[in-house]
């Protein structure tokens, strides 16, 4: 992993450099080589491999152009980026749901982006299969950007900028669904967050990284949360029932949405909580303001319903203490690297 | 001296190969290899008459009225059957629809040289290009023939109004490629007399694809009852067991 970092650290650099008007002896990033995508050390093999679109620094870029670009949206006001905020590890902080353009609103919470390379299916009902084939769903959303995609293709073709850098990433100006979304899939699918505390106290659990609490949280997570919340993505990628009764008007039914099944009523994807401690507020319809309410859900919130998971019915027995370490734990989680890289974040104009 | 074995092995050789060939087929020898182009054109039929979109009332087996707005479907994975083998069209994926008349026609351009008996073709998408994120062409999402919301091809699209429908209209968005659910249909079809691909001359097979077929069996639609299906699952599955039906070959010749 922290060859991907420096890789892209490096191309980053080099290109300010040269737009600074480096000197004849600096990379130069027209020659800059495709950047490498390394799965940390004892991750497991991502999802999403680029093996049919190869990662690049011009095509990283310009995924990072179009993830923040509200032209895609229908009236030019929301861009992926609107919801999805680099400060809150992509996530849109304070927000129970999401927010389209002309102020509509959704019935989910904009979930956190990071390490999406792992994730097998997208969306809190995991009802897209690729990562691919994600942005298009919030593009065309009517509740989203209400846009469509020959309108966004239209657009993007009507700027030189644009058409130069698809030209520089896939060799001709053609500017298409599938160069769009995969430039977009370069981006999402290089957004990698392994560097917080916890990442160091596992590579190295004597260098004294952890407290004593942060230990004993460590441990209770193992006992109590691990199964789902499966490390080191903090997900397994399941759909469960964890508890929370539908909200009256909304009835949304989960996964059973995506399969029809009535087995999958209410049951949403487990969501990793790799950087939770600033992507309030919780749940997938943003119900839980803070934290330390989030696993209190966990002890005296859970309803019982037929599909509620066994692992969480009835309640996990923690005591005020135990809740508290666990909290310092998840708070380990943080990557400030991520959420501050310069990288990922919105270009300048 | 060593020429001289070298030339009588190879005759040797030859004669081998000579005498093996004479056992079998020894015709064949004297066709040239190259391929040709055999073009595939769609006919949209409602019974005996062209579809018609927007302008034409039209009953169903089960008699009620209807008029088609739109009619849209994918053709894919298109292979022509050979007494020996298969020809098999590379990324074979096209979309139907009935208001581009430039997509109801498309050619097989290098169909190797032969005798060809028959059509095997996928209605709809295989699910492999429904799992293997963004796609091009026929299959762009642009095209309106895509589930954003749950990842999918619609497989077959039709739309259009009934009085009987208690909404007044009717949609019929097959989707859905995995397991139970699927709603691709492969369909082989023989020739009414087979085709010779050779240098000269283009071949042209004739398909229709008649609607009244969609609603008629196996499932018998009343649109009082049957008006709209947007998801995958029973009732798609169901409709798809339907127009695995609708495909014919009316011709197929120079």
């Amino acid at each position: 992993m922290k060859k991907v970092m420096i890789a892209i650290v490096a191309a980053g650099m080099s290109g300010m450099l040269w737009l600074a008007g480096c000197k004849k002896d600096e990379i130069d990033p027209r020659t800059w080589r495709p950047v490498s995508f390394e799965v940390p050390k004892g991750w497991p093999q991502p999802a999403y491999t680029f093996a049919s679109n190869p990662l690049t620094f011009d095509g990283f870029e310009l995924g990072r152009k179009l993830f923040y670009d509200a032209r895609l949206s229908r009236d030019n006001t929301v861009s992926c980026g609107s919801c999805h905020q680099q400060v809150a590890s992509f996530a849109h902080i304070d927000h129970d749901i999401s927010h389209g353009i002309e102020n509509r609103l959704g019935t989910r919470n904009s979930p956190m982006l990071a390490n999406m390379a792992w994730h097998t299916s997208f969306f809190w009902d995991g009802g897209v299969n690729h990562l691919e084939s994600q942005p298009i769903a919030p593009i065309v959303n009517p509740l989203e950007m209400d846009m469509t995609v020959p309108e966004v293709i239209d657009r993007l073709n009507a700027d030189a900028d644009y058409r130069s850098r698809f030209k520089r990433v896939f060799g001709s100006d053609t500017i298409n669904s599938q160069r769009v979304f995969r430039a977009m899939a370069q981006f999402m699918g290089a957004m990698v967050s392994s560097n917080s505390k916890y990442d160091k106290y596992v590579a190295n659990p004597g260098a004294g990284y952890f407290s004593e609490q942060e230990v004993r949280g460590l441990s209770l997570f193992r006992q109590h949360c691990a199964n789902c919340h499966k490390e080191p993505l903090f997900s397994d990628f399941s759909f469960r029932n964890n508890g929370l009764l539908p909200k009256p008007g909304v009835n949304d039914s989960g996964r059973a949405h995506i399969t029809g099944l009535a087995e999958d009523r209410y049951k949403f994807k487990v969501p990793s909580l790799r950087n939770i401690a600033v992507t309030r507020p919780y749940m997938h319809d943003g119900r839980i303001a803070t934290l330390a309410d989030a696993v209190e859900h966990y002890r005296s919130g859970v309803a019982a319903m037929s599909t509620t998971d066994a692992l969480v019915a009835g309640g996990i027995v923690m005591t005020e203490k135990d809740k508290s370490d666990i909290i310092s734990f998840l708070e380990t989680l943080t990557d400030s690297t991520f959420i501050t890289n310069p990288l990922f974040a919105e270009p300048a104009k | 001296m060593r020429q001289y074995l070298i030339a009588g092995c190879a005759a040797l050789m030859c004669g081998l190969v000579f005498t093996g060939c004479t056992k079998k087929d020894p015709p064949e020898t004297t066709e040239p290899a190259g391929n040709g182009v055999v073009k595939i054109e769609f006919a949209n039929k409602v019974g005996i008459g062209k579809l018609s979109l927007n302008d034409t009332w039209y009953v169903n087996d089960h008699g009620d009225s209807f008029k088609v707005s739109k009619f849209n479907y994918y053709i894919s994975n298109v292979k022509l059957t050979k007494a020996t083998g298969t020809y098999a069209e590379n990324e074979s994926y096209h979309l139907i629809q009935q208001d581009k008349a430039s997509s109801l026609v498309f050619d097989l351009s290098d169909v190797p040289y032969g005798k060809y008996s028959g059509i095997t073709m996928t209605i709809g998408v295989d699910s492999v290009r429904n799992v293997s994120g963004a796609q091009t062409g026929a299959l762009d999402p642009a095209n309106g023939m895509f589930w954003t919301w749950s990842t999918g091809y619609i497989m077959l699209k039709l739309e259009g109004t009934s009085p009987k429908s208690p909404s007044g209209s009717i949609s019929f968005h097959a989707g859905g490629y995995a397991g139970a659910n699927a709603t691709q249909r492969t369909v082989s079809i023989s020739f009414p007399t087979e085709i010779t691909v050779a240098k000269d001359g283009v071949n042209h097979v004739h398909v229709e694809a008649d609607v009244l077929k969609l609603f008629k069996s196996p499932n018998l639609y009343d649109f009082a009852n049957t008006y709209n299906i947007s998801t995958a699952g029973a009732a798609a599955k169901g409709f798809a067991d339907n127009y695995a039906n609708m495909l014919s070959v009316t011709y197929a010749g120079l």
